[in-house]
């Protein structure tokens, strides 16, 4: 076989795999491209609308009131309806899980890099961590409450912080530490300082655990900060909103408020996507074919 | 003279107490400039083990070890060497040019002078085609090279290779050792190939040092006296065939 051949092969492999990857093809919208775009989601989509068509025809067909479930239409009335007032919540909920999310990350990744360079601090640093990140965090919504005032969005973002900053800590020092043996010793033998090995060996190699985290990290900071608003605090979040909506059997608003947060959380997620195409253009999943 | 490699009695114990293990033992070699030596024995015999030693990976417990008259820890910080690896170890988020560049980075080598070294490189291995791909996109024999090329570009003395080709088909490996072959010739480095094959390290090498384990320790050196010039002809030979036959012999006696 020549190495020609190899190419072709090994390009038919990932084109193959990147399949699985839940990869969307870069480049010109050929018909292929369209097809493979329709073959990857359009089963997505219209299990979407099935599911969305049974509840609508469930609840109808044996009659479920609304305040045990709602029917859809009634949801995208109400949503519709509220549009201001809810995405108004959603907005002021958002702000805290981002903020809480970039406060957590950051300080993760401040860790993370200690811990990479310096063996003690790992070891007496990561038991602890891993200790801690089995406590059930948000129970400490009502302490944090008291002390950053439960008025202010800072109490709330720091719930999102902590909750935020494990998994991403976590996977990033891993990825910092879980080197190839054969590249470090590549380093060392052309004589490169501990930095340049950082910079150009471990963190690129960390990247793909990194965004793995952010990923869990962007749902995780939306649930923190809504929990954390269940304790109390301005009324005009989306937490807040269910409670008073529910309180006031007014169900299919308090479920469009729980729609704009999964409309929220989705986009967060999409956004965390694009930043890391961006970041490791070179990465396995998102290989396509040439 | 200076040796490009002066080994005297040089030793390597890893590990302490009863769990110790002595990985080499007694090792003299003298490597003159041009020189092509292969290391060759069984699997566990150290042969890893003393190319690490000569890269500064690891430290000798016992004996000297100069690598152009200094310490190899000297040595290494002057780059004297570049090393292979088995695997090619590229950077997967670079892409071949930019494998190819990583050293000169690391020593600071200004963008323009770099990016024409890399280009010189890529040629040498023919790969200029290749220049932007990335290492997934290339096969195992043209990952080989990319580290090869990686590993010359900032004009070591001494090439250091631990089973190159290893991992390669037949066919592309002996394409590959006609490459080493010409590289060689063309730019007079000293190389330090480690292999399990009895060919290639025939068909390389200008000298073969016969290697047997526990301990690790040169056993038989066998100069290899085939012309200059190696090509096809060269492995259909008689005299490749009473080299190969000689090393077989001694790597027989080593195990016995
Ligand atoms: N880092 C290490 N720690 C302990 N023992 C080692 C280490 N590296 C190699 N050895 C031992 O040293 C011996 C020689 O190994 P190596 O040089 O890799 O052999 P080869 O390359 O000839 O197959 C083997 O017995 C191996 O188990
Ligand atoms: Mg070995």
């Amino acid at each position: 076989m020549t190495e020609r051949d190899d190419i072709i092969r090994e390009s038919r492999e990932t084109d193959l795999l990147s399949a699985f990857e839940g990869d969307v093809p870069v480049g010109g919208r050929t018909p292929a491209a369209i097809r493979e775009f329709g073959g990857k989601y359009l089963p997505a989509l219209l299990s979407f609308f099935v599911v969305i068509f049974l509840w609508e025809g469930l609840t109808r067909l044996f009659g479920i009131e609304t305040f045990v479930l709602p029917k859809p239409s009634e949801i995208i009335t109400s949503f519709i309806e509220t549009w201001n007032v809810v995405w108004s919540a959603g907005f002021k909920t958002l702000y805290e899980a981002v903020g809480g999310f970039v406060i957590g990350v950051s300080a993760a990744l401040l860790t993370s890099f200690a811990a990479a360079r310096w063996v003690r601090f790992r070891e007496g640093m990561l038991p602890v961590a891993i200790a801690a990140n089995a406590t059930p965090i948000v129970a400490l919504a009502p302490i944090f409450n008291n002390w950053f005032s439960i008025t202010s969005p800072l109490s709330k973002m720091a719930v999102v912080a902590v909750v935020v900053y494990f998994p991403v800590m976590i996977n990033t020092t891993r990825g910092l530490l879980e080197v190839d043996q054969a590249e470090l010793e590549l380093m060392r033998s052309v004589a490169a300082t501990p930095t340049e090995t950082m910079l150009r060996v471990r963190v690129p190699h960390a990247l793909p655990f990194f965004f793995a985290s952010l990923k869990v990290a962007s749902a995780l900071s939306l649930i923190a900060a809504i929990v954390a608003e269940y304790f109390g605090g301005p009324q005009d979040v989306l937490g807040q909103y269910i409670i008073n909506r529910a309180n006031l059997f007014q169900f299919p608003d308090a479920w469009a408020a729980i729609l704009v947060a999964s409309i929220l959380g989705v986009a967060f997620y999409v956004l965390i996507l694009a930043a890391e195409r961006l970041f490791m253009p070179w990465h396995v999943s998102f290989r396509t074919s040439e | 003279m200076t040796m490009v490699v002066d080994a005297r009695g040089v030793g390597k114990v890893f590990g302490g107490g009863a769990e110790a293990v002595q990985a080499l033992t007694g090792i003299d070699l003298e490597m003159e400039t041009g020189d092509f030596i292969s290391l060759i024995g069984p699997s566990g015999c150290g042969k890893s083990t003393l190319l690490r030693l000569v890269a500064d990976l690891l430290e000798p417990t016992s004996g000297e070890l100069l690598i152009n008259a200094k310490s190899p820890s000297r040595a290494r910080l002057d780059r004297d060497y570049g090393m292979v690896f088995q695997s090619a170890t590229l950077l997967d988020w670079r892409t071949v040019r930019k494998n190819v560049e990583l050293p000169l980075e690391i020593m600071d080598v200004p963008t323009e002078e770099r990016s024409k070294r890399a280009t010189e490189m890529l040629d040498l291995v023919q790969l200029d085609q290749f220049a932007d791909h990335y290492p997934w996109q290339l096969s195992g024999g043209m990952q080989q090279r990319v580290a090869i090329a990686r590993a010359l570009a900032f004009q070591p003395s001494l090439l250091l290779m631990d089973e190159p080709f290893g991992a390669l088909d037949e066919m592309t490996r002996e394409l590959m050792q006609q490459e080493v072959l010409r590289l060689w010739g063309e730019t007079g480095i000293s190389v330090v190939f480690v292999t399990h094959s009895i060919p290639e390290a025939v068909f390389l090498s200008t000298r073969v040092l016969v290697m047997t384990p526990r301990p690790g320790t040169i056993n038989t050196e066998i100069v290899i006296d085939l012309p200059a010039e190696r090509d096809l002809s060269t492995r259909e030979s008689p005299r490749y065939f009473e080299l190969i036959t000689e090393v077989r012999e001694a790597l027989r006696r080593g195990e016995s």
